[in-house]
């Protein structure tokens, strides 16, 4: 576990509609900004290069792995923060992924693929999508850290299988509409609902989260932002609005992971071997 | 609690932002607005007014000879507290000579030459002003099919086409508009007396009711009776959900090619904005 403070910079943008060329430079006015706070990681929300409601734009704002558009991004953290950045991934046999990467020092180093590709009310994505295949964690100078892509997080078994690699900090980027406005609380309803699974993760798992949801509109369809930073107690640390575009920075202690995990040493004594005998039974 | 019951103040914010944004990213400074005098189009105009500011609303009022004198008196109210200048285009003159080309003289037939002569007037003046046609179409109505197609029903967006009748009058009262807009009955105003519940047969209070459970709860008609409902309503409702569908859709293109427009042509509106 790193000693490091996490500085972060959550940058909930709103991206523009199939227009790599252009959410590529609020990409950089963004990390600029958060390099000059001092910030650390920057995380960008799900598909934060291309925009959300693609469809048949899938295919005409898709990078390959070695597109110069995520060498830039690489190249800005040579001496800049780590980044978490999302976009359209084709792979070399021509599937497309709704994909993240984690750049640090220059490089990769770790892509994940969104594994839950939601396809039903208003989600379309299986129909566009090729989905991941797994869930690895990743070292990275800030801590262990695992990537979730929106859907991935309504999944339990997506974060457990982050929890038994033992990762610090979950990384959650969306692109999250809001849907139903009830008259109690202070956000849509599906609004609320992630914030308890966000707050919930952060207190099973004794681990930090980083949620970046987008804002904007998109035919219509509003992404709701509320961007946020959760402690490995479950308090939420630092939240952006719900509609305009902000860099929302945060300041996590490792030493609240240590803390955390004495109060409530959930990891040491989970019994995944239970887990493993009954899906063995049942045959997955 | 009603399940149209919203949260008035968050709602209103959602809607205010979604009107600038959708107007300035296609380059837009400004919509302009049929107000009629009723509700549905002042809370559009109103929405659109905190959206843009005053100079961003141009709002047009379109009064026919034999329209009720209230409506353009109730639409000069609206325009004035909300600081507007009201256009006033007269659509008599217009209406009579296409109704007398086309030898149109029932009620329905000249409501739907009206409806469309506004619409006619509504998008000249988009041009005129560089300004986007605000829809003033709710969720009742589009889902009832209570409106003229490519008449009362067209524009180029339209902040309140998801707010079923209730909640407009909720957030009327959130954004204080004037109590005579909010109070007196709906009314389309194509005839002397119509009202809207008087033509639809049921009053919107208890429509909406109806609506938010087969639409938004996907209610069958037995769960509907079973909630207290007439089953001949719920099955007059659902009957004219389903028969308006074709107003609520693009007209439908015979697929020939390989890629046929919105069938497997799959691009937003908002594309590259």
């Amino acid at each position: 576990m790193s000693t490091n403070r996490l500085t972060a910079c959550i940058a909930q943008l709103s991206p523009r509609l199939g227009d790599v060329e252009a959410n590529l430079a609020s990409h950089l006015e963004a990390i600029g900004e958060a390099a000059a706070q001092d910030a650390r990681l920057v995380v960008f929300p799900e598909l934060s290069l291309t925009g959300y409601r693609l469809r048949d734009l899938t295919y005409e704002v898709a990078l390959r792995r070695d597109d110069p558009v995520l060498a830039q991004l690489a190249k800005e953290t040579r001496s800049g923060p780590d980044i978490i950045a999302g976009f359209v991934e084709e792979s070399d046999d021509h599937r497309f992924y709704n994909a993240a990467a984690y750049f640090s020092a220059g490089r990769v180093v770790h892509w994940h693929r969104k594994v839950y590709l939601p396809t039903y009310g208003l989600f379309e994505e299986g129909r566009f999508f090729a989905c991941g295949a797994d869930f690895r964690a990743f070292d990275t100078g800030l801590g262990r850290v695992g990537i979730l892509i929106c859907e991935d997080v309504w999944h339990l078994s997506s974060a457990y299988a982050y929890f038994l690699q033992s990762v610090d900090w979950l990384a959650v980027i969306s692109s999250g509409p809001g849907r139903g406005l009830p008259e109690e609380g202070k956000e849509p309803a599906s609004g609320k609902a992630w914030n308890s699974l966000l707050i919930a993760l952060a207190t099973f798992f004794n681990c930090g989260v980083l949620y970046c949801n987008r804002v904007g509109w998109e035919d219509g369809v509003k992404f709701w932002g509320g961007s946020k930073a959760i402690d490995p107690f479950g308090e939420i640390r630092a939240e952006a609005g719900q509609v305009d575009p902000e860099l929302c920075f945060v300041d996590l202690d490792p030493a609240d992971l240590r803390l955390a995990r004495i109060n409530t040493p959930i990891r040491r004594d989970e019994r995944p071997d239970l887990l493993k005998r009954l899906l063995d039974e049942m045959g997955q | 609690m009603s399940l149209l019951s919203l949260n008035r103040q968050l709602a209103v914010d959602f809607l205010v932002d979604f009107v600038r944004e959708e107007t300035r990213k296609f380059g837009f400074e400004k919509v302009v607005v049929g107000l009629s005098g009723g509700i549905d189009s002042a809370l559009s105009a109103a929405i659109a007014t905190r959206a843009l500011g005053s100079a961003g609303v141009v709002p047009v009022a379109m009064p026919h000879a034999d329209s009720d004198p209230a409506s353009l008196t109730d639409g000069q109210l609206v325009a004035d507290q909300l600081g507007l200048t009201l256009r006033t285009i007269d659509i008599t003159e217009a209406t009579a000579a296409l109704a007398r080309a086309l030898a149109t003289d029932d009620r329905v037939g000249l409501g739907n030459v009206k409806a469309r002569v506004r619409m006619t007037v509504l998008f000249e003046v988009s041009r005129q002003e560089s300004a986007l046609v605000l829809g003033t179409s709710n969720k009742t109505e589009l889902l009832l099919g209570y409106g003229t197609l490519f008449g009362d029903m067209a524009s180029a967006l339209n902040p309140i086409g998801d707010l079923y009748k209730m909640q407009v009058f909720a957030l009327a009262e959130e954004m204080a508009l004037s109590a005579r807009v909010r109070e007196k009955a709906p009314s389309a105003d194509l005839w002397s007396g119509q009202t809207d519940e008087g033509e639809l047969g049921f009053s919107y209070a208890e429509v909406d009711e109806i609506l938010v459970r087969m639409i938004d709860r996907r209610a069958t008609n037995d769960a509907l009776v079973a909630d207290g409902f007439q089953l001949d309503l719920v099955e007059r409702v659902r009957s004219r959900v389903r028969g308006a569908q074709y107003k609520r859709c693009p007209p439908i293109l015979a697929k020939v090619g390989l890629r046929t427009l919105g069938t497997d042509f799959l691009y937003q509106r908002d594309w590259g904005r």
